[in-house]
């Protein structure tokens, strides 16, 4: 094979670095941001450098109570997606059957609309079945568009699953819960574990569709939201971003790397 | 797994209730089926599709003037309330900014897409995967802020062109009508730049994609045939790329039409289509016309699509 290494000119690699750093640069500055002392403005440079923020904002109770709220809501919704979600793709990749199109479309739906058509819809639906805002239907609200990401990883691991394995277990004597428990599950886990780390950044870091189904109750996107529109204390505004930037990424890595046998499906997704 | 065994193999019964429910399960493999597809049969099939059909539903119903209750008759009137000057230029307004952001976010993407997938080796590759996947899994959120702070008054990017000592250059710029404002982080340019950051990775991933799916084989050939490097790009690689920018222009222009958060926190108070819901739903109670705005971005979308089948984007997909 003549697979000829050919250099790139050099007005692409401009552009291609160019357009890099505008992709980098924002986000390395929300990193430089947290240790400014400025208290009132977003000025630049920073007048100096401190730690005190983070010492301010550990003591911030309104941001415990975001963040822990945050962390039960995605905890939760991961474990709910993670069994609808794996469920449906056993189904639809184990067996042919009628409106197997449509199961791949409705897991699809709710991240393929926008948010908000999915926020309202699930608005008005609690609102007539008289369901009080509250934890649980930011939850519902979450798992909804969570499936889709366990889905997607689990059926890209059931392709690559040899029904013969599943026999075999079954020929020497296993039950159906036996073969789930010692042939299926070790095949799957990594794609499980990738899916619901993808399912927990998602749902952490979801606004639109909270806004529409939290009552009174602020989940870390939510308080930040706040922030955005009505400024109270920015240097905490500053160091809260730079935690669910590492927060967030730290599962992305994660899921990188346990998927890297070709599946691609970090990157398939995404809110 | 495969469920094509002959059911009726001579096998001894398991026991216990795992071994009968098992048995039972292998007998009737619909009936495992139908119970692993049933709760998000019932979850996405039901309540999900069905509240939103329950909203559209809501798009045919209409407001009383005097009331302001909700009257439960079929009508159109809500739908011509769409076409009222004020309505109408919202939805011109955010398809012109979708419009916008996507025709840009393809000429910025395209470059850093044919880098990572033509040129990236080694230590790059690691560094365009990186470059991609954190502005795309960070929080929105985090984004727009990051944006707020570069945009502000007295931020990074006016300190930039001060250094430069061509601040005129800026004020020329928001002087312009429509695009310009009092300040960047209140004019439609502010908008754009947020939305286009925020997207942007939406729109690389699947031209990149489309662009490692080209077999180098295609390329020697075209080379053998005489074609410069130039003409084999035009000729050969962008024709094989196009469905990957459709693919990805779904995406910004999707998400464009739907968002309304952006534009409330960067951009002067004029409404885009997410904002109009949200209002009209909200504080204003008008649900029947919150409902036919959502209606838009679905049908815009619905002939995007379309069109974009018709152009073999799906094909790429």
């Amino acid at each position: 094979m003549r697979s000829s290494e050919p250099r790139a000119p050099l007005g692409l690699t401009i552009a291609a670095v160019a357009g890099l750093l505008f992709m980098l640069l924002p986000l390395a500055l929300i990193f430089l941001y947290a240790f400014s002392t400025e208290e009132r403005t977003y000025r630049w440079p920073p007048p100096g450098l401190t730690l005190d923020w983070f010492r301010v904002t550990w003591g911030r109770v309104d941001v415990w109570q975001a963040l822990t709220l945050s962390v039960q809501v995605a905890s939760i919704s991961t474990v709910i997606a993670l069994i609808i979600g794996t469920l449906c793709a056993a189904a639809v990749s184990g067996t042919r059957f009628f409106g197997r199109e449509t199961i791949s479309l409705l897991v699809i739906l709710p991240i393929a609309l926008p948010g908000i058509i999915t926020g309202i819809s699930l608005r008005s639906a609690f609102n007539l079945m008289d369901i009080p805002f509250s934890f649980w239907t930011i939850i519902l609200g979450h798992a909804t568009f969570c499936v889709v990401v366990v889905y997607n990883n689990a059926v890209a691991r059931f392709r690559r699953l040899h029904g013969s394995m599943v026999e075999a277990a079954m020929d020497l004597g296993a039950n159906g819960f036996q073969v789930f428990r010692h042939v299926i599950l070790p095949n799957l886990g990594t794609a499980l574990l990738a899916g619901g780390m993808l399912a927990f950044a998602l749902s952490f870091d979801e606004v639109i569709v909270t806004t529409f189904t939290a009552g009174q109750q602020q989940t870390l996107p939510i308080w930040m939201l706040e922030e955005l529109v009505r400024p109270r204390q920015r240097p905490v505004t500053n160091v809260v971003a730079m935690v669910v930037v590492i927060v967030t990424f730290l599962p992305i890595l994660a899921a990188f790397y346990l998927t890297r046998g070709g599946e691609q499906t970090v990157s398939g997704m995404g809110k | 797994m495969s469920m094509t065994a002959d059911a009726g193999a001579i096998l001894p019964g398991r026991g216990g209730v795992f071994g009968a429910l098992s048995d039972l399960f292998w007998r009737k493999p619909k009936l495992l089926v139908f119970l692993m597809i049933l709760p998000a049969v019932l979850w996405l099939g039901i309540v999900y599709v069905g509240s939103l059909l329950a909203l559209l539903l809501q798009s045919f119903f209409s407001i009383d003037d005097f009331s302001g209750l909700i009257v439960h008759e079929f009508t159109l009137k809500t739908y011509a309330e769409l076409f009222r000057a004020q309505n109408l230029d919202i939805i011109i307004r955010t398809v012109a900014m979708a419009t916008a952001v996507t025709i840009a976010s393809a000429i910025v993407a395209f470059p850093i897409a044919y880098w990572a997938a033509r040129y990236a080796r080694g230590h790059w590759k690691a560094v365009f995967y990186l470059g991609i996947m954190l502005p795309l899994w960070a929080s929105y959120l985090v984004k727009i802020y990051a944006w707020k702070l570069i945009l502000a008054r007295e931020g990074i990017l006016n300190w930039i062109f001060e250094q430069l000592h061509i601040t005129f250059l800026l004020d020329w710029w928001l002087a312009l009508p429509v695009i310009g404002g009092n300040s960047l982080s209140i004019s439609y340019t502010g908008t754009f730049l947020v939305f286009l950051y925020v997207w942007m990775p939406y729109m690389i991933l699947p031209i990149q994609a489309a662009i490692e799916r080209v077999p180098v084989n295609l390329l020697d050939a075209s080379a053998d045939l005489g074609a410069t490097p130039r003409q084999t790009f035009w000729k050969v690689i962008f024709p094989l790329a196009l469905p990957g920018i459709i693919a990805g222009s779904i995406f910004t222009f999707s998400l464009t039409l739907g968002d309304y958060i952006i534009p409330q926190i960067v951009g002067n108070s004029q409404f885009f289509i997410g904002q109009a819901v949200y209002a009209h739903q909200g504080t204003a109670g008008n649900i029947p016309l919150a409902a036919a705005f959502t209606v838009v971005p679905i049908l815009i979308m619905g002939f995007y699509l379309w069109g974009a089948r018709h152009a073999g984007a799906f094909d790429a997909l």
